[in-house]
């Protein structure tokens, strides 16, 4: 520990007004606050001091991602091998996830953290932590197979359009991971939609076993199905949804990793219960409307199946609450989680040409989201208003 | 051949003062026929004749039109000006006309044709107001042939309908972008080029 701090200690003057490298400044600050507590103080004015800081924040999301992250790339490979009928140990599993989800994880963080550091460097201002969740976030939302060129793409058009032209983290509208999401959804939909993308090596094809289906749950409801199964034609139940061993993106198969990091999230503070809350209470009330009708297969699936398929408890616990997108005012934010939920079902059940919409009704609100705080302080603009003229007379 | 003055008509919209990209006018045809590059360049000289002729015409007229009923009188010149605009198409590039469909009855309602009109034709003499049209509709199409070609190229893989994104590329993975073709990419793609062109123009940029 000594010696990094004595060699950054040593290389410092380099970087500081007059040195040789001082354009280079806002990437050594960066690394330097990444090893260390920065040693800046404010000094004027008043301020709560706290540990709480950005950097503390994002690390803890991303340690609540890595249950899911495990999990998913245990699936993926779990999913590969019954798609090519091998009975396989629970490592030969992890070490295929490994070598289909790393290189998702390290080519989003190249990506992203290039464009981050050339943006500071151009715009002389420091690097934000926020694309370490980001960064997370996108090889989880994916399917494991997706080309690495396409999402290298999408993730510089995250960056770029989602985020820095509005100027860098905590000014962006959109989730600057769903926009990746929606940009691959959109650009190369042969790669995220249909049967064949959400298990591992189907899409090439290569041993996989004659009439296996590697059909999603959403796909299967969508066309019909009354019952779920795998891609063997057995019979997935509530619990497996729960546990997550289905197809679907790396990252959003099970509930339970899901919720250990919801607990974390919740726990420490960094996720907005009011939100988590009212997207599950939006979810639940849609699912349940529609079962009161349910006039076809889609309809009736059982509203809490709603809550499990699908990138549904993702974008609840790790999408929705992103702080800077959503609503920011309390009361906004349950009508802002509200409505996801709501929209997300509605989406997924009512529209066949996108059989997930938890995406789609993330973005819709993130967009809607100012305009709800704006109301939402107008009103209470307007009731002291009256409550202060009231006394007045 | 051109004093200063009518050289600055010519080129101001193209550059510092593009109806696009700083007026912000004609954004909606910008979207809509940019996905190849084909129609974009024929929209571009469709739109070019239109804004010309119909400043040349007002211009010509600007005297005598009595004010209360000027935009009556305008909406005539350009209505008469796209019928002919539209049968031309109709009859030499009948395949182009239909992929343009309704956006060459729209010119009509191009925001560019009326707004110079008001802006120019109703208080300068005919030359100069030819000159002027001209050249918001050349600042008009040259940002739909950039936005048509870029669309095209990613989307389509062409240009101008040659195959210029080589098989092997594709067979190595490549694929052509599906948001690209769709109308949000467009105005994606018009904001970049707003983008780069105040970075370049200092000026431009507003507090």
């Amino acid at each position: 520990m000594k010696f990094i701090r004595n060699t950054v200690d040593k290389i410092k003057p380099n970087f500081e007004k007059g040195g040789k490298f001082y354009f280079l400044h806002s990437t050594f600050d960066a690394f330097e606050t990444f090893l260390f507590v920065p040693d800046k103080v404010t000094k004027k004015g008043a301020h709560i001091r706290d540990a709480m800081d950005m950097k503390r924040n994002m690390i803890i999301v991303v340690l609540a991602l890595m249950p899911a992250l495990f999990f998913g790339i245990y699936n993926t490979g779990l999913q590969h091998f019954m798609a090519t009928g091998q009975e396989q140990l629970f490592w030969s599993m992890i070490g295929y996830g490994l070598i289909k989800v790393l290189p998702l994880i390290v080519v989003v963080y190249i990506v992203g953290l290039g464009i981050e550091f050339a943006f500071a460097q151009f715009r002389k201002h420091e690097v934000n932590e926020g694309f370490l969740v980001t960064g997370m976030l996108i090889p989880l939302i994916v399917p494991a197979d997706i080309p690495l060129w396409t999402l290298a793409l999408a993730t510089a058009f995250a960056v770029i359009i989602g985020k820095e032209v509005f100027g860098g983290t905590g000014m962006n509208i959109l989730n600057p991971a769903l926009t990746a999401r929606a940009f691959l959804f959109f650009a190369y939909p042969s790669w995220m939609s249909g049967g064949r993308v959400w298990t591992s090596g189907m899409m090439s094809g290569e041993g996989i076993i004659d009439g296996y289906s590697g059909e999603t749950l959403l796909s299967q409801a969508a066309s019909g199905a009354t019952h779920f199964v795998n891609g063997l034609g057995e019979k997935i139940t509530s619990f497996d949804m729960f546990l997550g061993n289905i197809p679907g993106s790396v990252g959003e198969t099970s509930v339970i990793a899901i919720l250990i990091g919801a607990l974390i999230l919740l726990l420490t503070g960094v996720g907005s219960w009011r939100i988590m809350l009212s997207v599950l209470l939006g979810g639940i009330s849609m699912g349940l409307l529609l079962n009161a009708f349910a006039v076809n297969p889609a309809m009736a699936v059982p509203w809490y199946q709603h809550l499990m398929m699908g990138g549904f408890a993702f974008g609840l616990v790790f999408m929705a609450t992103d702080p800077v997108t959503a609503a920011q005012t309390n009361r906004g934010k349950y009508f802002y989680g509200f409505m996801i939920g709501l929209l997300a079902i509605l989406i997924r059940v009512l529209n066949p040409a996108y059989p997930e919409g938890m995406m789609l009704a993330i973005l819709l609100m993130n967009v809607f989201a100012p305009l709800i705080d704006h109301l939402v302080v107008q009103a209470n603009v307007k009731k002291r208003l009256k409550r202060a003229v009231k006394i007045n007379e | 051949m051109f004093s200063k003055k009518s050289l600055k008509l010519l080129t101001d919209p193209i550059n510092k003062n593009n109806p696009i990209t700083v007026q912000v006018l004609g954004v909606c045809s910008a979207l809509a026929v940019t996905v190849k590059l084909e129609p974009a360049i024929v929209m571009a000289l469709s739109v070019t004749f239109v804004t010309a002729m119909s400043n040349f015409v007002i211009s010509l007229l600007r005297n005598t039109i009595p004010k209360r009923i000027r935009i009556i009188v305008q909406l005539v010149v350009v209505a008469a000006l796209v019928i002919i605009v539209d049968q031309f198409l109709k009859a030499y590039v009948f395949d182009v006309s239909k992929q343009l469909s309704v956006f060459v009855g729209l010119i009509i309602t191009n925001c560019i044709v009326m707004g110079r009109l008001e802006a120019f034709a109703m208080a300068n003499k005919p030359i100069p107001s030819l000159i002027d049209g001209i050249g918001n509709g050349l600042g008009y199409g040259a940002i739909l042939v950039i936005v048509a070609f870029f669309r095209e190229l990613l989307g389509s893989g062409t240009i101008l309908d040659i195959k210029v994104v080589p098989q092997a590329l594709y067979d190595a993975g490549y694929m052509n972008n599906g948001l690209v073709i769709l109308p949000p990419m467009a105005l994606i793609l018009v904001g970049i080029i707003i983008w780069v062109h105040r970075s370049k123009n200092k000026e431009l940029i507003e507090n």
